[in-house]
């Protein structure tokens, strides 16, 4: 994508060229491609992660890692792929996407943009760096929870820094996606006219906005219980652990929304597209989309059914979880509802998109049993667990991040992508996602704990049968990055509208889209 | 549009900055709400709280005082009834006054309403048996304190304490009387 933003560069005046041209890039589709490449090598990085926690469970027993080596692959997994992968993925959508479905010529701050890229890798060195340093890298979970992150070693005040700096990052671009959205709609295109993507990324931009602050007060507090002798969660002191968890999970919640609904932006693009009709149920979209929202502040402690809480409290976030199942479920509903009677054609991004509906309701379901308060206490910090928020992270935010890339490559690059190949990126990965994540539902169910390296002998055959669809759709990765660099280079030219039932501004634009867009206001009637 | 655009970044920045001093306000937000509904308490509730408590029920004890025979006092409980969990360490007075203008000595004797209480009544310090001497016009507030056993049946939702003082002067005095015509 780069090259052939490059190579259109017809507007260009004397701009740095080479290295200086990223570093200074203020072009939306320089700065979507940057957060689409960093979110690339970090999944490459998180995965070979996932990999070799995946080889270390093949046996009971240890074999590659000692215990906190394993510790450090988990938690490191998680940040990164949460932080590093999903979050900027998104970014990179929103940078390329929401300029060219509003019919805007650049993001509201391009300068600003710049900045909120380019403090991404500065927070990756360091995260990755920490396994070089005594001590290793952090080991205490991702959810960063007292007391074992006030007591690490100087990679916990180095992974601290981190997600601040990839905290202000993402507010810096949600701020500009924010005011992109609400500024600089061409004429005529109102909010409720708005694609999908668009409405989701501006809900995503004010959890984001509202949220991020608050991991960074309780990074923040973590940090000076560090080396301030404060004692805002250091028992000894008269702190309580526990409270971090409350002021974390304020903000998680909110997270993992953060981390689905640009997802559901995504798909609600491209299904209309390929069933060949409008989306179903427009302003019900947007309606649930808000409302999954609002109640994500409300449901945060049940996340911590099992660290106490009077049952009056258990009851109210319970039932509070399980309302968010009524605007999903509207959502899936539409889904389905604009397949219904369509005239569907199967190509990558359709598939990605179906396999995202089908397989994030099974996510989502398990997610209503983790709701139900004393199954909870029962399955959590199981594999349960960790097959229910896989379900919703790769087959759902992952799955909808590749759907987006065969989508828009076309209009990125100015070329196809190979279907062939495509096809098999698809198949690989779907077979071998569910290869690796279907057995640990029945693993947590029988009692296996998460975070641990060695298991009891009952357990065996189910994780070799995860371990060996783990290798699957990790190296079936491997084809979409060749199918990625292929388009790049080469391919069937595609056409301006590139799919046949496509439907938006950013189609009208030739393919590729020209390094500036939309220098005037196109107008929508 | 520019103007737009920084007026929305300001509105933006300003929920930015505000959020981050939410998240410290949650900190004594938190301590408050604990506080108000009792649920954190940790130390309270690992450390101090008696194991031996049964507060899955109320018991009522009643207190009841009496006078036997002609002693010239004026004997009450301060407080006439109470709830109390079994197995609750209790504390309460009874008010004895002597109305005559000479020294009087009394004594209490306990008795339990149903009988069968007694058994239950775990008494650590009482007025009982022990003489007690009050000048003329001396009022006195003496402690009882008990444990109502745990094990107290659970038919029992109202139990009766009841104390009567005896004037052991006369008692004495009749006691002399009865043995004198032997001597």
């Amino acid at each position: 994508m780069s090259d052939a933003a490059h190579a259109h560069d017809d507007h260009s005046h004397g701009h740095p060229s080479g290295v200086m041209r990223w570093l200074t890039t203020t072009n939306h589709k320089d700065i979507g491609s940057l957060y689409l490449w960093f979110a690339l090598i970090m999944l490459f990085l998180a995965g070979s992660m996932a990999l070799l926690i995946r080889a270390e469970l093949f046996q009971p027993g240890l074999q590659l890692t000692n215990p906190d080596f394993f510790n450090q692959l988990t938690t490191m997994h998680g940040l990164i792929m949460i932080f590093g992968v999903i979050m900027p993925a998104f970014s990179g959508f929103a940078n390329w996407q929401v300029p060219l479905m509003l019919g805007a010529p650049d993001m509201a701050f391009p300068r600003m943009n710049n900045w909120a890229f380019w403090l991404l890798p500065m927070a990756g060195i360091m995260l990755m760096g920490s396994f070089w340093l005594p001590g290793g890298a952090v080991a205490g979970g991702w959810t960063m929870y007292p007391p074992l992150f006030i007591q690490g070693g100087i990679s916990y005040d180095l992974t601290i820094l981190a997600v601040h700096i990839m905290g202000l990052s993402s507010i810096m671009g949600s701020i500009n996606i924010v005011t992109t959205i609400l500024n600089m709609r061409a004429p005529g295109l109102t909010l409720m006219k708005m694609p999908l993507f668009c409405w989701t990324w501006l809900i995503t931009a004010y959890l984001l906005i509202a949220t991020m602050p608050v991991l960074a007060g309780a990074v923040t507090m973590l940090l000076t219980d560090r080396n301030f002798g404060t004692h805002f969660f250091n028992a000894a002191g008269g702190g309580d652990p526990v409270m971090f968890q409350h002021i974390f999970w304020f903000f998680a919640h909110p997270e993992v929304y953060i981390l689905i609904l640009p997802a559901f932006g995504i798909v609600s693009q491209i299904i209309p597209t390929f069933a060949r009709k409008p989306l179903f149920g427009y302003a019900s979209m947007v309606y649930a989309t808000a409302s999954i929202a609002i109640l994500s502040f409300i449901v945060w402690a049940h996340h911590m059914f099992t660290v106490g809480m009077p049952a009056a409290a258990q009851l109210f976030f319970m039932f509070s979880t399980m309302l968010i199942a009524v605007p999903t479920g509207v959502k899936i509903f539409n889904w389905v509802a604009t397949m219904w009677k369509g005239s569907l054609t199967f190509e990558t991004p359709m598939l990605f998109a179906i396999a995202f509906v089908c397989l994030f309701a099974i996510g989502g379901f398990s997610g209503l049993v983790l709701a139900i308060a004393p199954v909870d206490i029962q399955l959590h910090d199981t594999y349960y667990v960790v097959a229910h928020f896989h379900y919703v992270l790769v087959s759902g935010a992952l799955f909808s991040i590749f759907a987006g890339i065969y989508y828009w490559l076309p209009k990125w690059t100015g070329n196809m992508y190979s279907e062939t190949l495509g096809k098999w990126h698809f198949w690989l990965s779907v077979i071998g996602m569910n290869i690796v994540f279907f057995p640990m539902h029945f693993l947590g169910l029988a009692g296996m704990p998460r975070r641990i390296p060695d298991y009891a002998l009952q357990f065996t055959e189910f994780n070799q049968i995860a371990t060996v669809g783990a290798f699957i759709f990790g190296f079936s990765q491997l084809i979409f990055l060749a199918v990625v660099l292929r388009t790049i280079k080469s391919g069937e030219k595609a056409t301006s509208r590139v799919w046949e039932g496509a439907e938006g501004l950013e189609w009208t634009l030739p393919s590729p889209a020209p390094y500036h867009t939309f220098e005037t206001a196109p107008v929508v009637k | 549009m520019a103007v737009g655009n920084a007026k929305t970044l300001t509105k933006l920045i300003v929920v930015t900055i505000g959020m981050f001093g939410f998240g410290f306000a949650l900190v004594p937000f938190y301590y408050k709400i604990c506080e108000v509904t009792g649920i954190n308490a940790g130390a309270e509730q690992s450390l101090v709280k008696n194991t031996q408590i049964d507060s899955s029920r109320w018991v009522t004890v009643e207190f009841d005082a009496n006078i036997n025979e002609a002693l010239p006092w004026r004997f009450t409980p301060v407080q006439r009834s109470m709830k109390v969990h079994p197995g609750q360490l209790v504390q309460v007075e009874y008010e004895v006054t002597n109305t005559s203008g000479h020294p009087v000595v009394g004594l209490a004797v306990p008795s339990y309403g149903p009988a069968r209480a007694e058994a239950f009544f775990k008494k650590i310090e009482c007025f009982c048996f022990t003489p007690q001497t009050l000048a003329a016009g001396e009022t006195r507030r003496m402690p009882v304190l008990f444990v109502l056993d745990s094990s107290i049946d659970r038919e029992m939702h109202t139990v009766t304490l009841s104390y009567t003082f005896f004037n052991t002067a006369k008692k004495a005095q009749t006691d002399s009387e009865k043995t004198r015509p032997r001597g």
